[in-house]
């Protein structure tokens, strides 16, 4: 009896679910929990797309945050200074983030673990170095800021969603994005793609004896993590009004892992719940104190010697024991 | 150009190179023993800075308290160190390279803020100590006493870590640890003894470049974010684990930087990290390292 139900725990559409959930926020919750879930939203988007390297695929990227941040400065750049149209101006970021991911990734797969996660960071910086400096196009270090909402007014024009904020229409719109494209890379980790990605994970010499090209699925891989990277970062710089260089900067790219981590790299779900959980987390801690990363150091300690599974390994292994300590005792 | 300015270009390069390889050693000592990325090295640094402050206000108001200030930073780190490694990193040994990188990444957040809790979020500095608080003309370029001491100090660590690695027996154990430490182990030599007094030495060498950097920079929380990056780059062009490699990149970098200025203002920042994905790319294991097993 047990495996049927644990398939059918499986088998629940868990977006569309959440994604119906999350449509109620704004008509339920504040103008400050809107806020925040269009910030969960979009970084779980952010964790998701790099846990196709980190989970699926086992490449620990040290540079994620180069992708997320192309993305944002492409979709500000075309929105902005060329006034193009946001349903343009979207696939475009996520396109440009996965062209040079893909360029950049071409260099790194063929490099091993630590000098791979080396690399990543080298290219990231040299990202944020251009973003930094070429005032022309990115604004250098001011930044590209005011980038428009995009034109939402057919939504007002439904019945019942009239007076709605444009912060609630651009939640709205964000989720719906965000559904789609985590949608989108769970079909992709189950596909065989997918599954070979995990392979090559396990076990990358014996991949390679069956005859599967393993740097071009790593490249693939790398390639389309960037591009949903880039369709989160293309979301933010409208949310947080710009684009600024410190969205490639390192300590970004190591914020997104940390959140992986504490979500769990090891279910699709973790990283969202990671995200999730850093985002009230630090809402929480900062209405307290001004020192969040004191709070984020001591929170990662206890995640790396405490639960190295993150929240949904923890509560995943806490729930196997309770089942097998009941299946004793019965 | 005249040769005055390209050789006092030269020369800031020189200065910027021998700081940089006083931190990257630390660095690249732990990477070449321990093959770890400690991103709290740049933090060790920053307290190291910090804890020279503090020492010369004890010492207040002698100027030549510099000295001892900066033997004191330099204890204190590596004491910090110890305690770090003893209680905590030596238990993420068999881990996964990610948590190692994160773990290190978590003391610089808790120590990153400490440091501003302790010290404030204020410049701080420390006035050059007075015997080196002249400067001499070299070929028409004023180079301070104190940037030449530096300089010199810097070739004079290459040679002492270079004759500890390769002459002295603690040294060839470490090299040993390095090539395999099970079998090292396994021969009855104590591994976690030399890890310890591998990270200790290294955070040694950041307290005191934190230190030796205070009358030159003045103190302020990030400055460790910042100067981690450029440390590493220097290593990764020397070669990860190469002590002398090390030393090398830090001379091409200061040069790259010094007189990537003046072909591209403002892109000279660009110009290392394309260095550094350049030798990344060609040659992974540095332009003076060899190939990791």
């Amino acid at each position: 009896m047990r495996y049927p139900r644990a398939r059918i725990w499986r088998r629940l559409p868990w977006t569309l679910i959440v994604f119906l959930m999350a449509l109620w926020v704004p008509a339920l919750g504040s103008r400050y929990d809107t806020f925040l879930g269009t910030q969960i939203a979009i970084d779980a988007l952010f964790v998701v797309s790099l846990n196709l390297l980190l989970g699926t695929t086992g490449l620990v990227s040290f540079g994620h945050a180069a992708y997320f941040g192309i993305g944002a400065y492409a979709c500000g750049v075309l929105m902005k200074t060329y006034g193009a149209p946001f349903i343009l101006a979207f696939p475009a970021a996520g396109l440009a983030a996965a062209f040079f991911a893909l360029i950049f990734g071409y260099f790194c797969v063929r490099l091993s673990q630590l000098y791979f996660a080396m690399l990543t960071l080298a290219f990231a910086q040299i990202v944020w170095a251009v973003c930094f400096k070429w005032n022309a196009v990115t604004g250098g270090d001011e930044g590209l800021p005011n980038i428009p909402y995009p034109n939402m007014d057919w939504l007002s024009s439904l019945p019942g969603l009239g007076d709605l904020s444009t912060a609630d229409e651009f939640y709205l719109l964000t989720i719906a994005l965000v559904a789609l494209s985590l949608a989108a890379l769970q079909h992709i980790n189950r596909s065989p793609f997918g599954r070979m990605l995990t392979t090559i994970r396990d076990n990358p010499e014996r991949a390679a004896f069956i005859g599967v090209n393993v740097r071009a699925y790593e490249l693939a891989a790398f390639a389309v993590a960037g591009g949903f990277a880039g369709f989160a970062g293309a979301l933010y710089g409208i949310f947080n009004r710009g684009a600024f260089a410190d969205y490639v900067f390192w300590s970004k790219s190591a914020e997104v892992l940390i959140m992986a981590i504490l979500g769990g790299i090891n279910y699709f779900w973790g990283p969202p719940v990671g995200a999730f959980a850093l985002v009230w987390l630090n809402q929480e801690i900062t209405s307290y104190t001004q020192y969040w990363p004191f709070v984020l150091g001591v929170v990662l300690l206890v995640l790396l010697f405490a639960f190295p599974g993150g929240i949904v390994g923890g509560l995943v292994a806490g729930y196997e024991r309770l089942r097998r300590w009941r299946w004793r005792h019965a | 150009m005249a040769a005055s300015f390209l050789f006092s270009q030269f020369v800031g390069g020189l200065t910027t190179a021998m700081f940089l390889f006083l931190i990257a050693s630390g660095l690249s000592l732990v990477f070449g023993v321990m093959r770890i990325v400690n991103f709290a090295h740049g933090t060790f640094y920053m307290l190291g800075a910090y804890l020279a402050w503090e020492a010369m206000r004890w010492f207040s108001p002698s100027a030549e308290a510099f000295w001892p200030a900066v033997l004191i930073a330099a204890l204190g780190i590596a004491a910090l160190g110890a305690v770090v490694e003893r209680l905590l990193f030596r238990h993420l040994y068999g881990k996964e390279e990610l948590y190692q990188l994160l773990f290190t990444y978590a003391l610089v957040l808790i120590l990153g803020d400490a440091a501003k809790f302790i010290w404030g979020t204020g410049q701080l500095s420390v006035a050059r100590p007075p015997v080196l608080a002249a400067s001499i003309h070299v070929l028409g370029a004023d180079v301070p006493l104190y940037n030449l001491f530096i300089m010199l100090l810097g070739p004079a660590i290459a040679l002492g870590g270079w004759l500890m690695l390769s002459r002295s027996g603690p040294g060839r154990m470490a090299r040993a640890a390095a090539y395999d430490g099970e079998m090292l182990d396994a021969l009855g030599a104590d591994v976690g003894g030399i890890f310890t007094g591998m990270f200790v030495i290294s955070s040694f060498l950041a307290g005191l470049s934190g230190a030796l950097v205070t009358p030159i920079v003045s103190i302020v929380p990030g400055m460790d974010v910042e100067i981690i990056v450029q440390a590493f780059i220097v290593v990764v062009i020397g070669g990860l684990g190469s002590f002398w490699g090390t030393f090398w990149g830090s001379v091409i970098y200061g040069q790259v930087l010094s007189f990537g200025i003046l072909i591209f203002p403002g892109f000279s920042l660009f110009s290392v990290f394309a260095l550094m994905a350049a030798v990344l790319i060609v040659r992974p294991w540095g332009l003076f390292g060899r190939p990791l097993r």
